[in-house]
């Protein structure tokens, strides 16, 4: 036994000397250090859903999908569309695009990636029968329907490397959109199959799965490089190991403990402390996940006319924003001073009538007494209902007590049990308080923060708001093909949001995260995901 | 000795079958609908949610679910989750990790248990007696979290002496921080009983006529005292071990333990009815098939006990 173990030490020691000379080697030359087949560990949690990329909506499960596959394009950390797959993207009017990709490229079954692998894929997604949670990302395109079978008519294949699509009216933000999993493209065999398909997906991203069987169910999942990646994403180490994590406490253990390389979510118990834990490597920046409450129209002194306007613009200014960032969430939310987020392009911090998000206490109970003068408040409570298993009472009980003493009305919050019976509350309609809202970003573009949620019978729009002027200029921004213009059109849309305040922005989640010692070039995109491939390994 | 084991047996279809429609009929009652979960924040298309409605079976009446859900079971489809995997393949993966650690566990608690409650009985009120009483009455009145944490900080990540969270495949030897602190308030607990137990038994006339007969205390203290102040300890460690295959949700989210409390937890939150009903299914079975073991352990301890036919 004990000559046993003193061989396998040798060895070791052997090992270390080897691996330090080579160390050495590197170091001395002009390359990199850090060996390019070093997997890295990851967080992660089981995915929701099969693994077929228009059924995908949740991070558990997007992250693996975005290394599998490659789309027309993908995002780099700035959130900027870079193209992937495709050679270009054309329009002359934002409601026809023609769209060319690279030649010769093939999935990892060797399957080829042309027009019609996308063609197809999307024609799947957007299927009704085909029940695929992302089907709402086609109904723009031409033949999109919600409630029949009903083929996408705007999809031609031109030639086997050109297709093109046609929407029902212009969206100027389309190409921006063709990033996202929903538009990734399927290999033919995934079709005789799709159940099989969705346990081990076959792609033609920077990675592939290790085996057949590499998503190991509720424990972690193996990526491998896939060679024949010739993207812009071409992976600078050996692989990924996704760890699914049941909590985040977990994960954050595991990376103190050196078994976890790249963490994205570190705990609420650690806020803390997780900047001292992990000095330079912890991570702390704004995201594009916009946290707000809705006050639906519905709900007694919030209609859509003067006294509404003047007791939602109260409630806001009562609202100390800055204290509740820094005490409840010790700076890991940044106040929030519009209805988007930092890291999308055109964000501005200094729209007309943002000041209205700003604490001005004296100004609050000013404008509460305005309304009050319209038709009294009276005992009337003030409720915003929260879902409790998702850790908002802290934020939600400070903001009650901010508007409480703000305004001296009843102010409180109004629990539910899960997120599941919240969202059925706000769906059906039955909800009578105001309720937490917060959105997630599909990609990086200011229309998809408020087209989905503002819009009048938006998918999302759960306060019921509606007004024309809005939706007027929404309409204008996304018909233009000019960048610049469209931004503009949508941040004057953003500043009649401000005098309505349908609901009520608070902040911005940051992402935070960190990284192990034996790991460089950590960035985060700009969806608060690693971007894994660039991730090195000494 | 079989007819009573034969009759324990049909005694639990009954039990079984009462059990699962109490467990379906709550997992139906839970408020709130757990396909708009699903979609997150985004409200979905009432056309997609009809038909995900139906294919789940949702949209029928309770009785009728539940009749569909049993049915399958006879057919040996015991349903899906929602990532696809048949509940079955998730039984089969979960269940041989827990019942790995809770034997390790069980092991721990019940050998150092025993030994340390015998030699705190036989020295009552010495200071080995005294000390053990202190250390016990602090695992007991620590809650397990605690114990689960603090044990991650320290031999985890402090002295590196353990994985902080257990590894894909759950090896034994990344088990072994979560066994001893999924032991630790069990073992206090069994200190206590094999104590109380062995003073009780030496002071009765048998031990006492042992001594009279002239048997060395190297026989009297395993043979007669031990084995007689085992069966309640026996008893509690059994039951225990029904405890740690269903309850060890705490320690296996902290330990991330792929085992049946942690995928029985997810299961809950995300309302998935099928995984919730078969993982109790067979959590009530085990429970069943640990009593009667328990049962029959009795006769093999004590004599005296007898089946009746």
């Amino acid at each position: 036994m004990k000559i046993r173990r003193l061989g396998i030490g040798a060895i070791a020691l052997a090992a270390a000397s080897a691996l330090a000379l080579s160390g050495c080697a590197s170091g001395s030359s002009d390359t990199p250090t850090g060996s390019s087949s070093a997997v890295i560990t990851a967080n992660g949690s089981e995915p929701q859903n099969p693994l077929i990329p228009t059924n995908t909506n949740e991070t558990g499960g997007g992250r693996i999908i975005d290394s599998l596959f490659a789309g027309l394009e993908y995002y780099d950390a700035t959130g900027a569309p870079q193209l992937d797959v495709a050679e270009s993207i054309d329009t002359d009017d934002s409601q026809t695009f023609t769209i060319k990709i690279k030649p010769d490229l093939t999935f990892t079954n060797g399957d080829p990636v042309d027009a019609q692998s996308f063609v197809d894929a999307w024609q799947y997604g957007a299927l009704l029968s085909n029940e695929q949670l992302n089907s709402y990302f086609f109904e723009d395109i031409e033949g999109f329907s919600y409630d029949e079978d009903s083929p996408l008519t705007g999809l031609k294949v031109v030639d086997p490397t050109t297709f093109t699509v046609t929407l029902k009216e212009p969206r100027a933000d389309f190409p921006l959109r063709l990033g996202y999993s929903a538009f990734y493209p399927l290999p033919k065999s995934a079709y005789d199959d799709m159940d099989a398909f969705g346990q081990a997906p076959i792609g033609n991203g920077p990675y592939k799965l290790a085996s057949d069987d590499a998503w190991q169910h509720n424990e972690k999942i193996d990526l491998v490089v896939n060679d024949e990646y010739t993207g812009g994403r071409k992976p600078a180490n050996g692989g990924v190991t996704f760890v699914f994590y049941a909590s985040q406490d977990a994960a954050y253990a595991d990376l103190l403990g050196g078994n976890l390389d790249v963490l994205d979510a570190v705990p609420d118990s650690a806020f803390g402390t997780y900047e001292s834990d992990l000095g330079d490597r912890a991570v702390n920046q704004p995201s594009a996940v916009f946290q707000s409450f809705t006050i639906p129209e519905r709900l007694a002194h919030f209609g859509n006319d003067e006294e509404g306007k003047l007791r939602r613009a109260a409630l806001s200014m009562a609202i100390n924003r800055d204290e509740i960032t820094d005490v409840i969430f010790q700076g890991t939310r940044t106040p929030a001073s519009d209805f988007t987020s930092p890291v999308i392009d055109g964000w501005s911090d200094s729209l007309e009538g943002a000041d209205v998000l700003k604490y001005n206490p004296d100004e609050a109970k000013k404008l509460w007494a305005q309304a009050d003068a319209i038709s009294p408040w009276g005992d009337t409570k003030f409720q915003i209902a929260y879902n409790s298993d998702g850790g908002h009472q802290g934020w939600v009980d400070a903001v009650s007590n901010s508007i409480k003493n703000t305004l001296g009305i009843d102010a409180s919050g109004a629990p539910y049990p899960t997120f599941a019976e919240q969202r059925t509350a706000i769906t059906d309609r039955t909800i009578q308080t105001a309720f937490r809202t917060g959105w997630q970003a599909d990609y990086p573009g200011l229309f998809n923060f408020l087209g989905p949620l503002y819009a009048t019978n938006a998918s999302s729009n759960d306060g019921d708001y509606s007004n024309p002027d809005f939706d007027a200029l929404l309409q204008a921004g996304s018909s233009t093909t000019d960048t610049a213009e469209a931004n503009d059109d949508f941040q004057k849309a953003q500043e009649i949001l401000l005098k309505d305040l349908p609901a009520i922005p608070l902040w911005y989640s940051n992402v935070t995260g960190g990284s192990s010692e034996s790991v460089s070039n950590v960035e985060f995109g700009w969806n608060s995901v690693p971007l894994y491939y660039a991730v090195t390994k000494s | 000795m079989a007819g009573y084991i034969f009759r324990r047996i049909l005694q639990a279809i009954p039990v079984l079958l009462g059990t699962t429609f109490l467990i379906y009929f709550m997992v139906f009652a839970m408020p709130g609908d757990p396909l708009l979960a699903l979609f997150g924040d985004k409200t979905p298309n009432p056309a997609l949610l009809e038909r995900l409605r139906q294919e789940y079976h949702l949209d029928q009446p309770f009785i009728v679910q539940y009749f569909l859900y049993l049915g399958g079971i006879l057919r040996g489809d015991f349903g899906t989750s929602f990532s696809g995997e048949p509940v079955s393949a998730i039984l089969a993966r979960t269940f041989p990790v827990t019942i790995r650690l809770a034997i390790m566990a069980l092991f721990i608690e019940f050998v150092g248990g025993v030994l340390i409650g015998l030699v705190s009985g036989l020295r009552k009120g010495k200071l080995f007696d005294a000390s053990a009483l202190v250390v016990s009455l602090i695992f007991i009145s620590l809650p397990i979290f605690v114990i689960a944490f603090v044990g991650q900080f320290i031999f985890g990540i402090q002295l590196g002496w353990a994985r902080t969270t257990v590894s894909s495949g759950a090896p034994i030897q990344d088990l072994i921080l979560p066994a001893f602190v999924l032991a630790s308030i069990t073992f206090a607990q069994i200190v206590r009983l094999t104590r109380a137990s062995v003073i009780e038994t030496q002071s009765l006339d048998f031990v006492r006529t042992a001594y009279g007969k002239g048997l060395t205390r190297r026989r009297i203290i395993p043979v007669h005292i031990l084995r007689n102040s085992l069966i309640p300890v026996v008893t509690y460690a059994a039951t225990d071990f029904g405890v740690l295959l269903v309850g060890a949700t705490v320690t296996e989210g902290i330990f991330n333990v792929p085992g049946v409390g942690r995928t029985l937890y997810q299961a809950i939150i995300r309302g998935e009815g099928p995984t919730v009903v078969s993982f109790v299914t067979v959590m009530v079975l085990i429970y069943l098939v640990v009593n009667l073991v328990v049962d029959l352990l009795y006769g093999l301890l004590d004599p005296r006990i007898r089946y009746v036919k």
